[in-house]
């Protein structure tokens, strides 16, 4: 298993490396840039000569790659031009609330995903199931932009239910020591701090969690088909199992392996969706900073944002593997 | 099993249900004397002399004063911090008497000594600090520092400063300049304390991947001024809280709270607004207007004009070096259909380059209302056969508080055109990052739609900005006006300086260098309980007598 492990870390190096030479070269080919950006209406030409020049943006794109990955390797993610603060501050600031925002979508998508497609597929060819069919199919079709406005537009400005933007209550004086502010809360024995978070991720969620929630219906539906018809399923049943038991141990688990892959595979998915899903709730995390930083054009934003999620989804996916071990001890790593 | 199931959704449904009905309860009010207000990002920075954005401008201007300042809505210039300024030596040396008892938020004083550690702090400036990013106002307005460390840099027009007791300060400057004054109500010179700047490192910064970053704690978290709110806290990219100053020298805010929240996207500040969770919000989209007045909570606040629309021509292009063309294209241009249809309410039409309100405006221009068969008669008079053909670009990809849809403002005048003897030929190109430059070195066609919102109250930074030199842009030269807007940026004395915008501006409305068309006025939304919420023409939002609810 270690030395699974050590050599997917080893395989990181040239995936990163390809991640690094993609994002600056898209981002360097972005039409505009920051002086433009800056300037607008007083974008002289000397002005945009003295810019351009500050930020080295007049180099050779090769020369300016090689400085890009040399600051990579230094830890240094470079300064917003737009904002000209930190990079890696605000990666530390944004960071837990995607996180939050991410993982309360995947909770969001497997707990209503995975019931959902259990009783699909055991009520397999009847209404129920169609429905469940045409609902996923519904939530894979459906912009997660388009969705968040709706959600938020019914809900939060029809109904008044929910807030429309934000993290937490504006007027609340809370410390956010870890700036996940679940565990703030936790921590801080604080319910009402807590509920405030809920409030303010749910609408968010649901929406990001659109998506994998069909994705999950359906794999789900379409693993627990396969599997029941297995023959240790059967047997378990001839055996005088209750069929209770035989779902929870026989069925469930073992469809369950494939639903792990997905997961993996949707934290691209619930990254990227961040992005509009963030801007559309004014949500602080990195997705309407990555947003932002495209409209100003700011290449330390998105060349060190986009990096670090790329790191972020690589090692998910080499969690995600490792899981497979835990959940299916007859998978061993060599 | 399958009851059983079916009964594990249900239960997630409902319980989901009652989750969101439960908040319904929460009470949207805000507690009393707190105002939120949603602008489109965070400040930069809260140390005004180093950032150049209206975001920041706003929010430290609720904490900062400047020795003179706009009266709150207006144009006019008044007393700030000095209660009087007297230019002598030909315009070269300033004498500010200054308001007394007045104290920066850590308790110490205000003072003559005070000022001039401001200006000398801006004057010393060197390394990092000399980055026209971090400096962008203070070099526009006194070009470069004691010690340029770049030979691009300009040399200083400041010289030195003196304090004569505690109540007077004297500047003096290297040449007679009369937007000097005009220049200080800019946020970028509002006086900060010195003391403070000292202790929390406001001087430290340095140069990143080419962007200036400050590094010391001031601007983030010790921000200290004389005006009605201090600084509380600033969560990034959640929310800026200010406090009323209790010992500010003026009248008191009547808010306890303000709080600054950035929302970028312009209808997620509308629904805030819509629901509550903001009181007030800046930048509305003019299309959004009819959603805020027809909601009987809700009302626009409107922020007076200070910018201009404006169709470049380009005189270096025949036949459009003819006076008579360039009348016949103001003539043809559909100037008040384009206003009445796409503004909302939110614009009026400009006959001249300068807003209402700035002095050296004056009713006295040559107007030219739509009248097609004059512009017909004209472009005959000039000698040519109709339709002349015309060139006529428009940015993509972009809108600006002067105009917010160019493409429609630009369908409708090019159909105006066409009918009024032309023959337009349509080109685009998008604002970035092709636009801007083409339209600045000339190339973006015979026509081009453009404009420009002013940063400080002087008609220097409008028309002088625009035809005090050539400019490839409108490839046109009149050295009688060139001369003019040269003398009146030179002279100090108001009454001459306006005397000579005014006739720069009707010489201007004669030669026709360019067709003003419209000065917008920018919305905010409010909710009806908010009173008194002042939008200043220079972008920023005055909440110095601000109440939410009668309070």
């Amino acid at each position: 298993m270690l030395r699974f492990v050590v050599r997917r870390l080893f395989a990181l190096i040239p995936i990163l490396f390809g991640v690094s030479l993609l994002v600056f070269f898209w981002v360097h080919n972005l039409p505009g840039g920051p002086t433009d950006a800056l300037l607008g209406e007083r974008s002289t030409p000397a002005l945009v000569k003295q810019y351009k020049e500050q930020f080295g943006l007049n180099q050779p794109l090769p020369i300016q790659y090689v400085k890009y990955v040399r600051s990579l390797l230094e830890g240094d993610l470079g300064t917003s031009i737009a904002t000209r603060r930190s990079v890696t501050t605000e990666i530390r600031t944004r960071f837990p609330a995607t996180i939050e925002l991410a993982l309360m979508a995947m909770i969001f998508a497997t707990a209503v995903g995975i019931p959902l497609g259990f009783v699909a597929a055991k009520r397999h060819g009847g209404v129920s199931d169609h429905a469940t069919l045409f609902l996923s199919l519904l939530g894979v079709s459906i912009p997660v932009f388009f969705l968040a406005i709706i959600l938020k537009y019914v809900f939060a400005v029809r109904l008044g239910w929910l807030p429309t933007v934000g993290r937490e209550d504006i007027l609340a004086t809370r410390q956010h020591p870890t700036n996940f502010y679940f565990l703030d809360a936790i921590i801080e024995r604080d319910p009402t701090a807590w509920w405030d978070s809920f409030k303010h991720l749910l609408l968010p969620a649901i929406a990001l969690g659109s998506i994998p929630l069909a994705i999950i219906t359906r794999i789900t539906r379409a693993s627990v088909l396969d599997v029941q018809n297995e023959d240790y399923v059967r047997t378990a049943r001839a055996k005088g199992l209750p069929p209770r038991e035989v779902d929870r141990r026989h069925v469930l688990r073992n469809a369950l392996l494939p639903i792990t892959t997905v997961l993996g595979l949707q934290v691209g998915l619930l990254l990227s969706g961040a992005v509009l899903t963030e801007t559309v709730f004014a949500y602080p995390g990195m997705g309407s900073w990555l947003a932002d930083g495209i409209g100003n054009r700011d290449y330390p934003v998105l060349e060190g944002g986009i990096m670090f999620l790329a790191i972020v989804f690589v090692l998910v996916n080499l969690i995600v593997d490792i899981s497979y071990a835990v959940i299916n001890p007859r998978i061993r790593y060599s | 099993m399958r009851g059983k199931g079916l009964h594990l959704l249900i239960g997630v449904l409902v319980a989901a249900v009652l989750a969101a009905t439960a908040t319904a309860a929460v009470k949207k009010t805000h507690a009393g004397g707190t105002l939120v207000f949603a602008g489109a990002a965070d400040p930069t920075l809260l140390d005004p002399a180093l950032v150049s954005d209206g975001e920041s401008f706003r929010a430290t201007e609720q904490m900062f004063e400047t020795l003179v300042k706009l009266k709150p809505g207006t144009l006019k210039l008044v007393p700030d911090l000095a209660t009087k300024w007297t230019p002598s030596n030909g315009g070269k040396t300033w004498t500010f008497t200054l308001r007394q008892g007045v104290k920066f938020t850590d308790g110490t004083a205000f003072n003559a000594k005070a000022v001039c550690a401001n200006f000398n702090r801006w004057y010393n400036w060197t390394g990092p600090f000399q980055d026209a990013g971090a400096t962008y106002y203070y070099q526009a307005a006194f070009g470069g520092f004691k010690n340029n460390g770049s030979s691009t840099l300009s040399p200083p027009l400041y010289k030195s400063c003196a304090a004569k007791g505690n109540s007077t300060a004297v500047v003096n400057l290297n040449h007679a300049t009369g937007t000097f004054i005009n220049w200080l109500v800019l946020q970028a010179f509002a006086m900060q304390s010195p003391t403070a700047m000292n202790k929390y490192g406001a001087d430290q910064g340095s140069i990143s991947n080419g962007a200036f970053k400050a590094t010391g704690s001031y601007g983030f978290s010790h921000p200290t001024g004389t005006g009605p709110y201090k600084f509380v806290s600033w969560t990034i990219g959640q929310k800026l809280e200010l406090a009323k100053n209790p010992s500010y020298w003026g009248p008191k805010a009547k808010l306890d709270r303000l709080i600054i929240r950035p929302i970028s996207a312009n209808t997620a500040r509308l629904q805030a607004l819509q629901t509550g969770d903001v009181n007030a919000y800046d930048l509305a989209a003019p299309q959004d207007v009819p959603t805020i007045t027809g909601n009987s909570n809700l009302k626009v606040v409107k922020r007076p004009a200070f910018n201009v629309a404006y169709v470049t021509i380009n005189s270096a292009h025949a036949p459009f070096n003819n006076k008579l063309v360039r009348q016949a294209v103001a003539y043809g241009l559909d100037r008040q259909s384009v206003v009445k249809n796409f503004y909302y309410g939110t614009g009026k039409v400009a006959d001249q380059f300068l807003p209402p309100g700035l002095f050296g405006w004056t009713n006295k221009v040559t107007k030219y209302t739509y009248d097609p068969e004059k512009a017909k008669a004209l472009l005959k008079q000039a000698g040519l056969s109709l339709p002349v053909p015309v060139e006529f670009w428009y940015p993509t990809g972009v809108s600006r508080p002067y105009m917010p849809d160019p493409q429609r403002n630009f369908q409708a005048f090019a159909a105006s055109l066409e009918n009024s003897g032309f023959k337009v030929t349509v080109k685009s190109a998008p604002w970035r990052p092709d636009y801007v430059s083409k339209v600045n070195a000339g190339t973006a066609g015979d026509l081009n739609l453009i404009g420009w919102t002013g940063d400080f109250g002087d008609p220097d930074n409008f028309v002088g900005t625009f035809f005090k030199t050539f400019s490839p842009q409108f490839g046109w030269k009149n050295n009688q006006i060139q001369t003019l807007l040269q003398k009146a940026a030179d002279e100090t004395n108001l009454k001459k300086r306006t005397a000579m915008y005014q006739k720069a501006s009707i010489l201007l409305s004669k030669s026709v260098p360019a067709v003003p068309y419209v000065n917008a006025t920018p919305a905010l939304g409010a909710q009806k309980k908010v009173a008194d919420l002042v939008a200043t023409p220079t972008g920023g939002v005055w909440f110095g007598n601000t109440s939410v609810g009668g309070q």
